[in-house]
């Protein structure tokens, strides 16, 4: 399961400052794969993906540091109504997250996505982002 | 047997004419016949929807009071054409706003248009007698304007060739993102619904004939620029009522690192008049080719990879020098789809009769290249002839004296037979005297994936690989990979100095 996980770096004591990701590791026995981080001088943002089974376990010791935590089901996001199904997403996926049905619809298979967000910039019509 | 137009038109009246779409034509050959279907089938309808760079539409605002002559006119920030009377204005699908913040161009204002929202019109004039206001500005919705009039110079190509690229980064072009070593190849087209595909002698296409354009009935106007039937890209400059068309039909979109584009459904209704008119709409995807060409080639001629079909590029996979490459389209399908559909109904419903060219296109036509009066630099013309370079085998203290004695800041490195191998410069020198010692050949240092360019590529090709890897020079390499000269960002100078050769 993936976690977006975000946290303000403004004051010396926020979680920012401090290795939460390591310590949860360390404490939970959990191993957690960071799939993409982005970290500047006043917040940071990082996906993470997880066991289904800890995901609890994980997302709670997470807060109790001060991390908000977002569970990422869905990561792609299709907006239907700027969508034309043309397909220019299909071929530029590393995942093969894209297809048609029978219909010419775009079908999204979500779920093997990894936010790599090649799809985002090739889409001429800004119908995807990531979820949120 | 033959069947002329009034008897089409007839039935279409009372509402008796057979209307099938494009897709099905083939089935309904192979089931009747040929004979069997232009007996069974009036009207096929065609249809497409993809991007279409070459549209516009010109607009008349109505008088202002004070009235003003407008010189130069912006919609929502993006420049229209107004060197046409004093309140038109044509603006361009492509054109960008002239603000950075956003992609935003003709094709967004456009869409927002027809979506019936509000459109900022700004404009100026130095101001006359006749017309004494400078400047305007005021909020316009599309049922404000007098007329709000599509017209596309170049639409509904014949056919489009697929893209792929051979070279080591993703390119961003008109044909969308195109990943690294033919890592995927793209493609446009309605193939078997393309409106002229079927009707590749252009037989009842043509000036006059109706169409639908982005969900208004529309017209074609005449050939296409750019049209190049003779060579299979022929295309069509249409006109239709910006007023009476849909969202749906008509969307804004940008293709990342390339620019602003307008997507547009366009369809047109083919009679059924013979045999020839029934084989030709009886055309599959099977049976419409196209090349695969290599954009990683900057040139106008670039070379064809493969040669496949519209099947093949929508079977999701084509196969590329023995490699199966992943295919993508960029015109949409299901709206393709949708529009051949919507036609049929406007035809089966009475709404839209048919007429026939009231002039023809030219099936045999062919576009030519630019001509082009000043002379395109290239590479042999300012590059430095007098090139130090050494070889794999030398100490690293050899090439520091030879970089000193020949103000230089390059050496092409070459094996024992003269051949490129690798490239050094002053920078690798001094990190292999800054990190330790132990690093004494020059073979140690040198930069082997070397970026090149030949005698006879234009300067600009070459200026652009500077910029791209971020290098100032580049050794010269004739066919064998002998180093004849090398180019550095100063010699580029030359161009600018009126010091080169003609």
């Amino acid at each position: 399961m993936k976690l977006l996980l975000t946290f303000s770096r403004r004051g010396q004591h926020d979680p920012g400052r401090e290795p939460v990701i390591a310590r949860v590791v360390k404490e939970t026995g959990v191993l957690v794969n960071v799939e993409k981080a982005n970290i500047d001088s006043m917040a940071g943002e990082v996906l993470i993906d997880i066991p289904d089974k800890d995901a609890d376990l994980v997302r709670r010791r997470l807060e109790e540091m001060g991390v908000a935590v977002r569970v990422m089901e869905n990561a792609i996001a299709l907006d239907e109504s700027e969508c034309v199904d043309c397909g220019a997403c299909i071929s530029i996926c590393p995942q093969e997250v894209f297809s048609f049905d029978d219909g010419w619809r775009l079908q999204v298979g979500a779920a093997r996505c990894v936010l790599c967000g090649k799809c985002i910039r090739a889409c001429p019509h800004s119908a995807l982002s990531l979820q949120g | 047997m033959e069947k002329s137009l009034d008897l089409i038109n007839a039935r279409i009246r009372d509402g008796s004419a057979r209307v099938v779409t494009a897709d099905e034509m083939p089935a309904i050959v192979d089931e009747l016949g040929e004979e069997g279907a232009l007996e069974e089938v009036d009207v096929v309808t065609t249809g497409t929807f993809g991007a279409m760079c070459s549209s516009g539409a010109f607009f008349n605002f109505g008088h202002a009071d004070p009235p003003i002559r407008m010189e130069r006119v912006w919609l929502n920030d993006v420049e229209a054409y107004a060197g046409i009377a004093a309140v038109d204005a044509y603006l361009g699908a492509t054109q960008e706003a002239d603000t950075q913040d956003r992609v935003y161009g003709g094709a967004h204002v456009l869409e927002e248009l027809v979506a019936g929202g509000t459109v900022e019109l700004r404009a100026t004039s130095h101001g006359t007698d006749c017309y004494p206001r400078r400047s305007i500005t005021t909020d316009l919705l599309l049922e404000d304007m007098n007329q709000a009039i599509m017209v596309n110079p170049r639409n509904s190509y014949q056919r489009y060739n697929a893209a792929t690229n051979t070279t080591d980064r993703t390119l961003y072009t008109y044909m969308g993102a195109l990943l690294p070593r033919c890592g995927n190849v793209s493609y446009s087209g309605a193939g078997t619904l393309s409106p002229l595909a079927n009707d590749p002698g252009f037989r009842v296409i043509g000036s006059g004939v109706p169409i639908f354009l982005a969900g208004a009935e529309g017209m074609v106007v005449g050939e296409g620029t750019q049209h190049s039937a003779g060579g299979g890209f022929g295309t069509l400059m249409v006109t239709g009522d910006m007023k009476r068309m849909r969202q749906e039909f008509l969307r804004a979109a940008v293709m990342n690192g390339y620019g602003v584009t307008l997507y547009i459904g366009v369809g047109v209704p083919i009679p059924v008049l013979d045999t020839g008119i029934v084989r030709s709409t009886a055309v599959r995807d099977e049976d419409i080719l196209t090349d695969v060409i290599d954009y990683g080639t900057p040139r106008r001629d670039r070379p064809s990879m493969a040669t496949v079909s519209y099947a093949d590029l929508r079977s999701g996979t084509i196969e590329i020098g023995g490699e199966a490459v992943r295919t993508s389209s960029l015109s949409s399908q299901r709206r393709a789809r949708a529009v051949a559909l919507e036609l049929k109904d406007w035809v089966e419903r009475g709404k839209m009769e048919l007429t026939l060219p009231v002039r023809r296109l030219d099936p045999a036509k062919r576009a030519k290249p630019m001509r082009e009066t000043a002379i395109t630099p290239r590479v042999r013309d300012i590059m430095n002839r007098q090139v130090i370079s050494i070889t794999e085998d030398e100490e690293i203290r050899v090439a520091a004296k030879r970089l000193l004695r020949g103000e230089t800041n390059h050496l092409p490195v070459l094996n024992g037979n003269g051949t490129l191998v690798g490239i050094i410069t002053t920078y690798d020198v001094s990190k292999a005297v800054v990190n330790d010692g132990r690093l004494r050949q020059v073979r140690d240092i040198m930069t082997r994936q070397v970026i090149k360019t030949t005698p006879d590529e234009p300067v600009d090709i070459a200026a652009r690989k500077l910029e791209q890897n971020n290098i100032s020079a580049l050794p010269v390499v004739d066919a064998t990979d002998r180093v004849v000269g090398i180019l550095s960002a100063i010699d580029l100078g030359k161009l600018f100095g009126g010091r080169r050769q003609r």
